[in-house]
């Protein structure tokens, strides 16, 4: 056992103050160039991490604004083109810019070459190329947010979208375009580096489920992307040159729209919520000390969540008028689908079963995700089921049910995992007590923000509604409410994660001894991640052994 | 004030029932299973706290007897959710044959209801208690929804198409009716009432107000107007097929097809005429496309329906046009 | 057991072996991807092909399939010349890359001026005053008389043109985005960096070529041979 175990294994007071190492992939270079032009995976995904953070808080931006304006029946906080401009912006802004890329393009880029004993990812500039892609988009993008704006909302329905609206439809389509392939490259990036770059010994089945989590999810980005691609390119197409795929009045058929933008943007749902279970998986292994429980099982169900769904995509538009057979094929196969996310959350809390568990702030964010995500997925089960999806379809029940999946799942997801790796990424550890408040009051102010939606959409208040009757003004108080905690609850991480950068203490290789080849190299890791490649003659999440040495540089 | 606090619209349609059991099922079982994970979750937590940095727990892989049952059960549950809802959504989308047609278009941003009897409604409808109503959809521009939270009931008004709903209220009252698409600025403002009314009150609603004309009269009017009479007529100079007792029945085509003569294929025909062809005719029909409002295109199907019988056991489609009209 | 790195093995691959598998499997995702971007335009095709068929069949009428023929045995040429160059790679003969690929790119630009052309005699008659005869880009001055349509067959017959100009251009672009890579890949065919033992750029970019190639073997007969007996 190293020095840097034996730390971690007395209290913290009493240990002999930790140094950094020497030498290390942040201080390996300096200066503008030698980020800009880096082809270190740990630099671009820290380069990821501020891009997404900026958007991330530019889309909650607006939806403060939204839930201030919801505050009163008569919507005065802003006129109605403003408020359609606002919902629009902050959808296409969270779910391009932040629900997509965050967990891949953040953690998946810092952490696959190291969970595979690997150097790199296999094509580090195409993973460059995947962040600049990025930027144009989003620079793209918000030129046509903030330049008049867009109100189509992020679903670009037609006729509205190509005929209708005079707002920057064609900008932010292409804005989106490009951004898509951010998507494209980074899911073929991953898929041929778990294909070809696993350290000797590292079998399919002894990789970490981060990784088949990361697989699944690339599969579903490199075949769904471009479908989204060519359908918006189509939108902006007939905007500019006046073709008439999607608009009645020129012999098109705006369902046939629908169905080739949900083929890709139900799979997209699924981007945002694999890599998400792929983080809680090791949480809750590393937090109860203890190998998960069906691991096979969690491995193979995030394959099968990638292929059933792109089978399910019309279940977005029971209301259009679709054949009653059609629809119910859907249905059947979106009950399928969530099966195997079933799977996993009893399999997440198998594993707490006479483990040991800490409650430390990554494994609170596991609970709260657990709890979230099993409200929000049942709900789903609610819009599956044709007879009630009637009634509740393009209401606020959709809207929780969706917050509840993307935030209470994902952010959740997201923030746990980023605090559990923040000692690996920056070689500091954030302050505990400040990171567990704060996820209780996420917990808090998320649940306050959207149970009160679950009500409001079965009353029948529709969603995209800039005033709404009087009756249903306590409920919006309420949701409100909630949304002004939670935004405090994503500010205090902010704070003091940045305060760590500097002033945080300095952390082992190991700090919460956990199995996984990240975790064999120093916090933060050298450029080549490791000094020799690793050879695996071991299981995964192997507990029940006595602790690896990290090998330093 | 309402007192206590609402979870649920008003039942006010035979299918509200019917949609909220479903609901309450959906709920019941979100209730066990979140609450029911939540508790082990919790217990779990407590019960097996770290007490110790040196206890090892020992391995447990797995066990392929509990996949399986917490893979059949939720199986099971789902398909009890997809055999009712599909139930209520068969339900759904078969209006009963004795249903009132009321045709309503959506406009940005607002709702233009007819009634077969020929009252017109903007963002507002009477009916009567008790009678089963058909809503005949569309739409003059962008996709809108039309949605009464209190019937549980909604459908896409989506322009070049008709979709058809139904309802059959059973509670006199008032209530709302929002779009549920949406469809640029005053979105939240394409809202209206639907207005449930006793029988009686509801005779008195409609002999109320100016005369109105049928939509089928209307359509009557028109067929002369627009010179279809023309050419669809009865002798045997007709260049154009005969229209009387045609609707609802199968057409052969100049292509061999045969197509169903319902309002769609009519207002295809009108629209596009050369698009499909009843067999011996010449495609020599001008288009009106462009030239006729969807108001006016469903008021000339409902003329030319209105010269077929109704299917037996029905309700006429809509008064009968006067004697002296073109067959 | 490892390559030295410099020259052709990356710093982050063990040896040849492992790079040469990354880049095919990269190549081949690349690949299935454009199939699925291309794919979603062929669904709007066959759907509207469907329900328009007349409309579409008298639009591909009007284009010349002997043009269209020409460009695919053009193309189906310049699918030649590259897989030349890639054998010329295996067996390191170094000029015939090059010159192999000069000819594909002479091919694909013979493609691309015959594309010109019909593009030209399409487009030309929508500009300046006059009744636009012959004008076929969809919008206010399509001239359905050209194709003997009207009412809404020349509405359907303009969605059959804005296929027709959005998948042969989107493949032109793809195309046209080929030929700087092919003359990169040229470049440095002619500085020697390609081996028998390490020729898979020139594989690849082969791969990319004649992927745009069968786009185009079914683009043809989708578009120009409807109704063609």
């Amino acid at each position: 056992m190293n020095s840097g175990e034996q730390d971690a294994r007395k209290t913290m007071s009493s240990q002999a103050p930790l140094t950094l190492p020497k030498r290390h992939y942040l201080n390996a270079d300096y200066g503008v160039r030698s980020w800009l032009l880096t082809t270190d995976h740990k630099r671009i995904a820290v380069l990821y991490l501020v891009s997404v953070t900026a958007m991330f808080f530019l889309g909650g931006a607006y939806a403060v604004i939204i839930r201030l304006n919801l505050l009163e029946p008569t919507g005065s906080l802003v006129t109605a083109e403003t408020y359609n401009k606002l919902f629009t912006a902050h959808g296409v802004l969270m779910v391009f810019f932040f629900m997509i890329p965050a967990i891949p393009a953040v953690l998946g880029n810092f952490l696959l070459p190291l969970m595979l004993g690997a150097r790199d990812l296999a094509f580090p500039r195409i993973n460059l190329l995947s962040w600049y892609v990025y930027v144009v988009g989003a620079a793209f993008t918000m030129y046509a947010v903030v330049a008049g704006g867009l109100d189509t909302g992020w679903t670009f329905y037609t006729p509205y979208s190509t005929a209708f609206s005079n707002t920057n439809v064609i900008a932010a389509g292409v804005g989106i375009f490009i951004t898509g392939f951010s998507s494209i490259l980074t899911g073929l990036n991953f898929i041929v580096t778990i294909h070809t770059m696993r350290a000797p010994g590292l079998t399919w089945f002894r990789l970490p489920l981060f990784v088949w989590a990361h697989y699944a999810t690339s599969l579903i980005q490199i075949l769904g992307t471009p479908v989204v691609a060519i359908t918006i390119l189509l939108v902006a197409m007939e905007r500019a040159f006046h073709f008439g795929f999607f608009d009645p009045a020129r012999g098109g058929d705006p369902i046939l729209f629908q169905h080739l933008f949900w083929f890709y943007s139900h799979p997209a749902v699924y981007i945002m919520i694999l890599p998400a279970m792929g983080v809680i998986s090791e949480l809750v292994t590393c937090f109860s000390r203890k190998k998960v429980f069906g691991y096979g099982f969690i491995a193979i169900s995030s394959l099968a969540i990638a292929g059933l769904s792109f089978m399910v995509w019309a279940h977005h538009m029971f209301v259009t008028g679709l054949s009653v057979y059609a629809a119910m094929i859907f249905s059947a196969l979106s009950f399928l689908v969530a099966i195997p996310s079933a799977i996993k959350v009893f399999n997440w809390v198998a594993t707490l079963y006479r483990g040991s568990i800490s409650w430390q702030t990554p494994m609170l964010y596991a609970f709260g995700f657990i709890g979230l995500f099993t409200i929000g997925g049942l709900t789903g089960l609610f819009l599956a089921t044709l007879g009630l999806d009637v009634h509740v379809t393009d209401t606020y029940f959709i809207v929780a049910h969706f917050h509840y999946i993307m935030v209470g799942g994902t952010i959740m997801g997201y923030l746990g995992g980023l605090h559990y790796w923040w000692p690996k990424i920056t070689g500091r550890l954030y302050p505990e007590w400040w990171a567990r408040v704060s996820a209780v009051v996420v917990f808090i102010g998320f649940n306050l923000t959207f149970f009160p939606q679950f009500i409001l959409g079965y009353l029948g208040m529709p969603r995209r509604y800039h005033v709404y009757p009087p009756e249903f003004q306590v409920l919006n108080v309420m949701s409100s409410a909630g949304a002004s905690i939670l935004g405090v609850g994503y500010l205090i991480p902010m704070v003091y994660l940045a305060w760590s950068m500097r002033y945080g203490k300095v952390a082992p290789s190991n700090p919460f001894q956990s199995t996984g080849l990240e975790w064999r190299t120093t916090s933060p890791p050298p450029t080549e991640n490791f000094a020799e490649t690793p050879i695996i003659d071991e299981e995964v999440y192997d507990y029940a052994s006595p602790p690896k040495e990290a090998r330093s540089v | 004030m309402p007192t206590g606090f609402p979870l649920f619209p008003e039942q006010a349609s035979t299918l509200a029932s019917e949609v909220d059991g479903l609901y309450l099922y959906l709920v019941a079982v979100t209730f066990v299973f979140s609450v029911g994970i939540a508790a082990v979750l919790v217990y779990f937590a407590i019960r097996y706290r770290r007490r110790s940095e040196s206890y090892r727990p020992e391995e447990i892989h797995g066990s392929l007897l509990l996949e399986v049952v917490w893979s059949v059960i939720p199986l099971g549950l789902c398909v009890v959710m997809f055999v009712w809802g599909a139930q209520v959504f068969f339900h759904m989308n078969r209006p009963p044959d004795d249903a009132m047609t009321v045709t309503v278009v959506g406009k940005r941003w607002m709702w233009k209801v007819q009634h077969p009897t020929g009252q017109r409604e903007i963002n507002e409808l009477h009916v009567p208690v008790g009678k089963p109503v058909k809503i005949m959809l569309t739409s003059e521009d962008v996709i809108h929804s039309f949605f009464i939270p209190a019937f549980r009931m909604k459908k896409d008004a989506i322009p070049g198409r008709y979709n058809v709903v139904w309802f059959e209220p059973t509670k006199a009252g008032t209530y709302h009716l929002f779009c549920a698409e949406y469809c640029g600025t005053e979105h939240s403002k394409m809202i209206g009432r639907v207005v449930v009314l006793e029988p009686d009150a509801y005779q008195m609603w409609l002999a109320g107000g100016p005369v109105p004309v049928s939509p089928a009269a209307a359509g009557e009017r028109l067929f002369t107007e627009r010179n279809c009479a023309t050419c669809h007529r009865a002798d045997s100079g007709a260049r154009g097929p005969v229209l009387g007792g045609i609707f609802g029945k199968r057409i052969a085509l100049q292509n061999g097809e045969t197509v169903m003569a319902d309002e769609a294929y009519i207002r295809e025909s009108i629209l596009s005429p050369a698009a499909r062809i009843v067999a011996g005719y010449q495609p020599i029909m001008p288009p009106y496309q462009g030239q006729l409002t969807e108001e006016q295109l469903l008021q000339l199907i409902a003329y030319i329906q209105s010269l077929s019988p109704p299917p037996a056991g029905t309700a006429p489609a809509s008064p009968t046009p006067s004697p002296g009209a073109a067959q | 057991m490892s390559e030295a790195h410099g020259g052709p093995l990356a710093h982050h691959f063990h040896d040849l072996d492992q790079q040469r598998e990354a880049a095919s499997l990269g190549m081949w995702i690349f690949i299935a991807q454009e199939i699925l971007f291309f794919g979603g335009l062929f669904g709007v095709y066959t759907i509207y092909r469907n329900l328009y068929y007349e409309a579409f069949a008298a639009g591909s009428h009007h284009l010349s399939w002997k043009l269209g023929c020409y460009n695919t045995l053009v193309l189906i040429g310049s699918s030649f010349t590259m897989a030349m160059a890639v054998y010329s790679a295996a067996v390191g003969r170094k000029r015939a890359i090059v010159g192999y690929i000069l000819a594909t790119i002479l091919l694909g630009a013979v493609f691309l001026g015959v594309k010109y052309v019909e593009y030209h005699e399409k487009i030309a008659p929508c500009f300046g005053d006059g009744p636009h005869t012959g004008c076929l880009v969809p919008g206010a001055r399509f001239d359905a008389g050209a194709l003997q349509l009207d009412g809404a067959r020349a509405r359907e017959a303009q969605i059959y043109f804005s296929l027709y100009f959005a998948m042969t251009g989107l493949h032109a672009l793809h195309m046209i985005i080929g030929v700087p890579i092919l003359l990169w890949v040229a470049k440095n065919a002619a500085a020697g960096l390609y081996t028998p033992a390490w020729h898979t750029p020139v594989e690849l970019v082969g791969l990319y070529w004649h992927f745009v190639d069968i786009v185009w073997i079914f683009l043809f007969p989708l578009l120009y041979l409807i109704g063609h007996h």
